[in-house]
């Protein structure tokens, strides 16, 4: 279960899972039709399913409303183990698709996941913390959002995968067939106002050093600084 | 408007910074408004509740758990409702730490209540709360307005100033009872921390090194650590050095990493991207070297020399090294 378009960290995951234990993956994105080219790369990748959430009919504007949409569709898609997002999943939303699919779904929640790997009834996953990574254990379905490592690269597909995915269907599921609502997912969901959008004035106050070559230049830097008594 | 403010963390005697700068800017908003300032202090903060008074809260109610010692974001989110609960609807301010970006759209969602977050400031129209934030990788700011009764801030670390602390000021300290039905849904088996343990943590630190695509790969990631070991500060870097595999995720700085705010921020091979910016803007002394004369993150700099960091570098920190008089 992957959602997001720019999420093929955690579709790398996802895939080496079905890989090592015989999953099903489907990949999962909310979106104009221009997303299906993203889960076009999702199955040449080696997804075995993929639905879009059409949001032409909804006004998802911030986080809690699209991950209501994806919920519904997880719901839908039914009996499933393990949800994986992005650490990031677009513009808007800065980590807050994970959290609150968790909630949504009533699923434990672990972020930054580099790797992890079935354990017992759950999952063991490695999360990174501040100073370090911590190595923790679910019971059950959780979701877990994926950060970059060298270990889950997305791969590149071949010229045979990307034809074969061309080929296979993208399932489109608007607010009728997830049962949702004008107050679940329309403009009167959205608890945000936008009041107004500005670009900061940035004026540049920079000071360059001169300096007849890299290491003159190098050591005035360090007067100048010295001199202004911040270190 | 009241305005909420649940913390965590701490040394289990006083508030924990980014608290204090909270209860600061929850303080002033209070004040502005003719509300109370309620706070909520979980786990260890408990035993701060008396040095939350002292910088600016009016109520504190304590919630004492085992599992509340951090490492449990379920328990940390049923604690943090039930104080939003008891004090009613108002403005909810957190810490943009790793646990608040963990607690805050949980919270918000059981509370029904619009969230904002990456706050860099907060101001008051009438009833409601007026937040502004990055948005677009930095490259314009929002304000928004919450529509829901009850509203929740993510603020940005360091976005907001502690008030003088008075130990004369007077408060309320109430326990709250408390028995989480999650916790211990995710269990912590082992932890293995990094090398370079004792460095001080990179949103903590006071100098901050910082290194992108223009190091060219992971070795003079060396130089800058030898930098920042010098000025006690921590390394850094852009998103195309982390994404380039030449150091951790944990050291990014940026819109997707981490927001810093320190005395002095060094860029060094960064060509600013507003992305990177974002997470840094507002440190209070930015340095930049780069071979581009016409790199973006001179725009932000102060101090700026303009070359090859490989010739700049090892100068800078030399001199920097005599400045302070340690041995080379």
């Amino acid at each position: 279960m992957v959602i997001g378009p720019f999420d093929l960290n955690a579709l790398e995951v996802a895939v080496r899972l079905k890989e090592r234990y015989g999953a099903q993956v489907t990949a999962l994105t909310l979106g104009s039709g221009k997303a299906k080219d993203a889960l076009r790369r999702a199955l040449a990748m080696g997804a075995d399913a993929a639905v879009l959430v059409d949001d032409g009919q909804m006004a998802p504007k911030e986080p809690s409303v699209a991950t209501r949409a994806l919920a519904a569709a997880v719901r839908k898609l039914g009996g499933l183990d393990l949800v994986l997002c992005g650490r990031q999943s677009g513009e808007w939303d800065f980590g807050q698709v994970g959290a609150l699919l968790a909630e949504e779904l009533g699923m434990p929640f672990v972020p930054f996941v580099p790797r992890l790997e079935a354990s017992g009834d759950g999952w063991r996953l490695e999360r990174e913390v501040e100073g370090g990574l911590l190595v923790v254990d679910v019971s059950g379905p959780c979701v877990a959002s994926i950060t970059n490592a060298t270990d889950n690269q997305p791969r590149l597909p071949k010229v045979k995968d990307i034809m074969m995915a061309n080929r296979k269907p993208i399932q489109v599921w608007g607010p009728v067939e997830l049962g949702l609502g004008e107050e679940d997912v329309g403009e009167a969901a959205n608890r945000l106002e936008v009041l107004e959008l500005f670009i900061p004035e940035v004026k540049s106050e920079c000071e360059f050093v001169e300096g007849d070559d890299g290491a003159a230049k190098g050591a005035a830097l360090a007067r100048k600084l010295w001199d202004r008594k911040v270190i | 408007m009241n305005v909420v403010v649940v913390a965590w963390g701490g040394d289990g005697k006083e508030p924990a910074a980014a608290a204090k700068e909270v209860l600061g800017g929850a303080r002033r908003l209070a004040d502005r408004t003719g509300g109370q300032v309620i706070a909520g202090a979980l786990g260890p903060a408990a035993q701060a509740a008396r040095g939350m008074i002292a910088h600016g809260a009016d109520r504190v109610f304590t919630v004492e758990h085992e599992a509340l010692d951090g490492s449990d974001a379920d328990a940390c989110v049923e604690a943090a409702e039930a104080v939003c609960r008891q004090a009613g609807e108002g403005l909810v301010l957190l810490a943009g730490d790793g646990l608040g970006w963990e607690v805050a759209p949980r919270l918000a969602h059981r509370l029904r209540a619009g969230l904002v977050t990456d706050c860099v400031s907060v101001s008051v129209d009438g009833e409601r709360a007026v937040m502004t934030k990055p948005v677009y990788g930095g490259k314009a700011m929002a304000r928004f307005a919450v529509r829901t009764g009850t509203q929740v801030a993510l603020m940005r670390l360091r976005a907001m100033e502690p008030i003088e602390p008075d130990p004369d000021r007077t408060g309320e300290v109430e326990p709250l009872g408390f028995s989480p039905k999650t916790a211990g849904r995710v269990r912590v088996v082992e932890r293995k921390h990094e090398e370079h343990e004792g460095r001080v943590r990179l949103e903590d630190a006071r100098v901050v090194v910082s290194g992108g695509r223009g190091l060219g790969g992971p070795e003079p990631f060396r130089q800058l650590e030898e930098l920042a070991d010098l000025l006690g500060g921590a390394v850094g870097a852009s998103l195309a050095a982390v994404d380039a595999g030449w150091i951790s995720p944990q050291h990014q700085v940026g819109q997707t990493g981490k927001s810093v705010a320190p005395d002095v921020y060094i860029a060094v091979g960064i060509s600013g991207a507003s992305q990177h910016v974002a997470g840094m803007s507002g440190s209070r002394t930015i340095v930049a070297i780069n071979k581009d004369p016409d790199a973006p993150i001179f725009r932000v700099a102060h101090l700026g020399a303009v070359g090859d960091y490989k010739e700049i570098l090892p100068a800078f920190t030399a001199e920097l090294r005599r400045l302070k008089g340690e041995p080379g």
